[in-house]
């Protein structure tokens, strides 16, 4: 019996590639096992190969493996396009309207459809019932899914779709095929199977988010999916603006009104925000930016991942202002590191980025139901109440402080009047550009990389303490690291928060290092330069991977 | 509270507009109007554009936002949503407006928010010294179009009417009396209400003076059903017509988000007020 298996499953775009991989995933979490599922596919709506993996274990896991176990071909294309993929012992479920396959499973797709009255569109969900019959689990795990998934469309169609199932569960019981069956799973908890997106949704709910002007790009579309589905239940107002630039100066008006609120975009979108940072730096407004980083330039390969923003967003906006810079790992990061976020922008009222890729935002994570219902602390920072403001009118918005934060008062508020100037202003936001005003204002906002300095999260190691190799990466790389380091003298230090650099932190950690290789997905090394600007530290060694495809851990040994 | 007047909004600062720039007549039909509306400093969030007129917010107290050149509206609305409670007036200019800011114009007049736009319609970039701006007409010769403009002119009317804007008026900076009164309407209105104020610019502009102006303005009645508007709207030359041309009632875009219907989303409550219910659909 297997301890993990590696399922894919491939076809036109269409065919519901992506809800099978995730209907699968979701049935095996439900009884206590660890899976994990990614899609691949290109930017097309119809025709195109569409691919999703979904890797099941009965322990937890951080990365996909290179080899896969089953491959369910919707059509031939999925044979030929990754024949080369099968591990030792592996099957091909197969219809044979498409060729033979040696070796391979035959099931009739397209004959079970035709004699249960199913339209063609339901072939995954036979190849998903003989996928369940395969793994040697009984077929109740799928038909709950099945059940919830079509509830909303009535009985007959869930009946009709169980029955289609066990149809396709029945024919691969018939041919007896063992060699894949699952070692059993210990459920230890609820288990949520949810993408990065939807992880950083739930994030910025619980966070209290009010309002986000997000303009469709992939990778971040299931956040908007996400927002506008819930936006009434919420109390939350999901707006489409007509551009990314009216999404940014959207955002900034709500948090200068006085709600949390958010944009989300990838590389071509921000670029579009970048005067929009700009102002909310200068403004001081509190704002947090999901940027989900895809294959750049330009268009590049959208549906495809990448880590090539990092300098993009650290030196993003002209002129010269504060703003941070956190970037998650996994979705279940992705959801605590967000809910950060927006405390720190009010905390000091700067722009904070959640930096994501589409790896992280569109594959399914697995985590314990309990991560995401823990208690949140909302920390508004220096936000005055209508209470507190002098009736002599006297508030200044932009007030000299240690720290750079200035107490912020919301429109409507009595005696609280001040100008959001994006303009050089004084105290009271009025413009100012006599040389003296003009130093002590920039002071001020500069003044924030300084007070922030007590938030910064150190970089997170993983591995034992001394190693012969340390590897630094930030991101969605750290999880096949952390696979590929299994066994091995080597340890991982990564980067959850990037900017402002944690230079002493870093300097701490690798002063000690004996070795040093830099790991990241983007063509020129790009936390290895912050690195080396921040500390001194310069890394010769580099495995950069830039071809849209998250790293598999066996990759960092063969380079 | 003292009631509130044209003084309430002194900042101590004085404008810098050019002598007998058509600011002036606007800035104080503006003030007249809001002293009328019983709107002072603390009461609303005027969002500028960047020109000329943006310089307003620097000699006229009340909650501002100056922001980036273009993108006043998207501000406006995003204030909005937050506190729809809150009244938000775009002070504007047509460069800014509808050159750098003119998708932002449509999709806000098509969503209908509950803001007014107020356009200092002057046809020329004044703060960069004198370009041709979008509401240029033929033959106007600027430092950008020395021969004159050859294209044809943004009309901020008819691109309102078409778009969606459920309030679309005109009014002249020469006029404070009747330019304060269609203030009050625009922004007595619930709904995107757009309102283009044609102004001279009596440094760059030799053409447009406001006996050019007064020569050929004339009186609307009232407003009229919307293809009619549009033709009122599309008379310029020796007529020209002021007053509201088109208004109508129609669902803001706040009335439409459920979110709004019980309090501001400022003022409503941060928790997830069902969490289990939320998580269970990734189970």
């Amino acid at each position: 019996m297997l301890q993990s298996v590696t399922l894919k499953i491939g076809g036109e775009a269409g065919f519901g590639i992506l809800s099978s991989g995730t209907m699968l995933a979701r049935a095996f979490a439900r009884v206590g096992y660890h899976v994990f599922a990614t899609n691949e596919y290109p930017s097309l709506i119809r025709g195109g190969h569409n691919v999703i993996t979904v890797r099941i274990a009965t322990t937890p896991f951080t990365s996909l493996n290179r080899d896969v176990h089953i491959l369910v071909a919707l059509n031939k294309e999925t044979i030929d396009l990754h024949k080369e993929e099968l591990g030792a012992g592996a099957v091909v479920v197969y219809d044979p309207k498409d060729g033979q396959v040696d070796g391979g499973l035959s099931i009739p797709l397209t004959e079970i459809i035709r004699t249960n009255n199913g339209e063609q569109v339901m072939r995954n969900t036979v190849a998903l019932g003989a996928c369940v019959a395969i793994l040697g689990a009984e077929f109740e795990v799928l038909a709950s899914v099945i059940r919830d998934q079509f509830a909303k469309k009535g009985a007959e169609v869930v009946n009709h779709n169980l029955e289609i199932a066990r149809a396709g569960y029945d024919e691969a019981k018939k041919l007896n095929r063992e060699s894949m069956k699952l070692a059993p799973g210990e459920k230890k908890g609820e288990q949520l199977v949810i993408n990065g997106s939807e992880a950083l949704g739930v994030g910025a709910v619980r966070a209290g988010l009010k309002f986000a002007a997000i303009y469709p790009m992939t990778p971040i579309n299931s956040l908007i999916t996400f927002l506008a589905d819930h936006a009434k239940s919420l109390n939350l107002v999901y707006k489409q603006p007509e551009d990314e630039t009216a999404g940014i100066n959207m955002a900034i008006g709500a948090s200068v009104a006085g709600v949390r609120s958010m944009v989300a975009t990838s590389g071509g979108g921000f670029a579009l925000q970048v005067e929009g940072l700009s102002l909310a730096g200068m403004i001081e407004a509190p704002l947090v930016i999901d940027m989900g980083m895809r294959a750049g330039p330009a268009t590049g390969m959208p549906t495809w991942t990448e880590q090539g923003e990092l300098r993009f967003v650290i030196s993003a906006g002209h002129g010269e202002f504060a703003r941070i810079v956190l970037a998650p790992s996994d979705a279940r990061e992705a959801y605590a590191l967000t809910i950060h976020a927006f405390n720190l922008a009010d905390r000091y009222q700067v722009p904070v980025f959640i930096l994501t890729d589409k790896y992280l935002n569109e594959s399914l994570w697995c985590i314990s139901e309990e991560h995401f219902k823990g208690d949140v602390v909302i920390d508004r920072g220096k936000l005055v109440k209508k209470e507190d403001l002098p009736t002599d009118d006297s508030f200044k918005r932009y007030q000299f402080t240690q720290d750079g934060v200035s107490p912020r008062s919301l429109p409507g508020m009595p005696h609280g009047q001040y100008f959001a100037n994006s303009y050089e202003h004084d105290e009271t936001g009025h413009v100012a550009e006599a040389a003296d005003k003009r130093v002590a204002m920039a002071k001020k906002r500069l003044a924030k990389f300084v007070a922030i300095q007590k938030d910064i999260m150190k970089p997170v190691v993983y591995g034992e303490e001394s190693a012969d190799i340390t590897f630094v990466t930030w991101g969605t790389s750290r999880g096949p690291l952390q696979e590929a380091i299994k066994g091995k003298s080597a340890n991982i230090v990564h980067f959850p928060w990037l900017y402002p650099f944690p230079g002493e932190a870093t300097i701490e950690l690798l002063g000690k290092a004996k070795r040093i290789i830099d790991v990241e997905q983007n063509g020129t090394g790009q936390l290895a330069s912050l690195i080396r600007e921040h500390t001194g530290i310069e890394i010769k060694e580099k495995i950069l991977k830039f071809n849209g495809r998250p790293f598999f851990p066996d990759e960092i040994w063969r380079q | 509270m003292a009631s509130i007047t044209s003084e309430s909004f002194k900042t101590g600062f004085l404008p810098t507009w050019c002598p007998g720039c058509g600011d002036y007549g606007i800035w104080t039909a503006l003030k007249i109007a809001l002293a009328k509306l019983g709107i002072g400093p603390d009461d609303a969030l005027l969002v500028y554009g960047i020109g000329c007129h943006g310089n307003m917010y620097d000699w006229m107290r009340t909650y501002a936002f100056e922001g980036l050149h273009g993108r006043a509206l998207p501000v406006a609305q995003g204030a909005k949503v937050a506190n729809h409670k809150l009244p938000v007036i775009c002070v504007c200019g047509d460069g800014d407006c509808l050159g750098e800011g003119g998708n932002h114009f449509i999709h806000a007049a098509k969503r209908n928010p509950n803001v007014t736009v107020l356009i200092h319609d002057n046809q020329v970039y004044g703060l960069t010294t004198g370009q041709a701006s979008p509401t240029a007409k033929p033959g106007f010769k600027t430092k950008s179009t020395p021969d004159g403009v050859t294209d044809e002119p943004i009309n901020p009317l008819t691109l309102a009417l078409t778009a969606g804007a459920t309030f679309v008026a005109r009014g002249f900076a020469g006029d404070i009396p009747g330019l304060s009164e269609l203030i009050v309407q625009a922004i007595s209105h619930k709904g995107f209400s757009v309102l283009d104020m044609l102004q001279p610019c009596v440094t760059f502009d030799k053409v447009h003076t406001y006996a050019w102006y007064r020569s050929r303005l004339y009186k609307l009645e009232q407003p009229e059903n919307k293809i009619r508007a549009i033709e009122k709207a599309m008379e310029w030359g020796d007529k020209i017509p002021l007053g509201v041309l088109y208004k109508e009632e129609k669902p803001t875009s706040e009335d439409r988000e459920p979110a709004l219907e019980k309090s501001t989303l400022v003022e409503s409550s941060l928790d997830v007020a069902d969490l289990p219910l939320l998580l269970s659909e990734f189970k």
